[in-house]
């Protein structure tokens, strides 16, 4: 058993294609036989991720000895690496056509995360100007939050629950989105760019709309990933001088 | 050659975090902004230029399209390594919060549709 472990752990890379094939392929069957395909595979696939994540530690699955190499293949390089990749099915016309109103839900989605985080933060007890930019930083994405939260000198706790708001976020997005994507009238690549721009989590887009409509990625990706630059740069900046100056 | 494909990628990838990389230190912050958004952007300009020149191989094609089709494998490899109990043991205010605010910027999608559409 030891000795397997061993092996599979210094194959990490290789056997993570096998695992995240297996789970896969689970996904499709309970999706067929047992929703006959109304939820995606896809959206299938990654709730048993997430599920399987709790199980483990603080690096989900990977923090299981033999699971190790999930945490490459499920990593930053790889994901952005493949995310880039799918810009390959995106036109740059439908871009254009999106055009202001894509930067406008930019800045309109980092403004309404942060105020509604950091507002909800403030009646829950935050009521300083730190904890306040902080929360609401992590209501943009779990990389705004910690990033902002250095940046103005916030305490540790208050950063830990700003990247526990965008993990969650991410998770939420990646759920809800196949279920309201229709209603919403998420079915075309104008308003999947609005989309991405407005929420912004990039895994949480991403996996969301993956779940909803393969072709729409790229572009909700596209708008999804400078959500992150435009928070990281208003957040502990401008946004943070107005709070400071109410607070 | 499908390597000719993966290695374009490569560059995209690279040059698009390079720039956000730059963009990081301009601005004294310290992340990436926007390198990925970048990379795509590339990878679209380069895409729109080869096709019409009408340069790029099927078997080049194939190398980038190969990482396009392995995203949702990563993004499932992605959700079973986040640390799932943390979130849901960062109290009330993390889950308030990132319910709430989430909801909230759902809510704006058709709004903001409706004024792209007007723009129309």
């Amino acid at each position: 058993m030891e000795h397997l472990v061993k092996l599979l752990d210094k194959n990490g890379l290789v056997f993570a294609f096998l695992v995240v094939g297996l789970i896969m392929y689970g996904a499709y069957v309970i999706s067929k036989r047992l929703t006959k395909s109304r939820i995606p595979g896809a959206a299938i696939a990654i709730s048993i991720g997430l599920i399987l994540a709790y199980f483990g530690g603080e690096k989900g699955l990977a923090s299981i000895p033999a699971f190790s190499g999930m945490a490459f293949l499920g990593g930053s390089m790889m994901r952005d690496f493949a995310i880039v990749g799918t810009a390959m099915g995106a036109s740059f016309s439908e871009i254009k056509k999106t055009g202001l109103i894509g930067l406008l839900s930019l800045v309109i989605g980092t403004l309404i995360a942060f105020f509604v985080g950091g507002t909800i933060g403030y009646f829950m007890g935050y009521t300083d100007a730190k904890s306040f930019a902080t929360i609401g930083a992590g209501a943009c994405t779990f990389i705004v939050g910690p990033v902002t939260g250095s940046a103005v000198g916030a305490s540790s706790d208050v950063i830990a629950i700003s990247i526990a708001i965008g993990v969650i976020k991410s998770i939420v997005v990646t759920i809800i989105t196949p279920f309201v994507a229709k209603r919403l009238g998420i079915d075309n690549p104008q308003t999947a760019m609005i989309f991405g721009g407005l929420v912004g989590s990039t895994s949480g887009v991403s996996a969301g709309l993956a779940a909803t409509d393969v072709r729409l990625v790229p572009y909700g990706a596209l708008t999804a990933t400078f959500h992150t630059a435009v928070g990281c740069l208003l957040c502990p900046s401008i946004l943070y001088f107005i709070v400071n100056y109410f607070l | 050659m499908k390597i000719y494909g993966v290695a374009i990628l490569a560059a995209c990838f690279l040059i698009g975090h390079l720039i956000g990389d730059s963009l990081g230190r301009l601005f004294h912050l310290n992340g990436n902004l926007g390198g990925v958004g970048f990379a795509m952007l590339l990878l679209i300009f380069v895409n729109d230029y080869f096709k019409r020149q009408n340069i790029l191989k099927p078997e080049t094609e194939s190398g980038i399209l190969f990482w396009s089709t392995m995203y949702i494998p990563v993004v499932v490899a992605m959700s079973a390594t986040q640390n799932v109990k943390a979130a849901l043991s960062g109290g009330w205010v993390a889950l308030l919060v990132g319910i709430l605010a989430t909801g909230a910027c759902f809510a704006l999608v058709p709004l903001l549709s409706k004024m792209a559409k007007i723009k129309k």
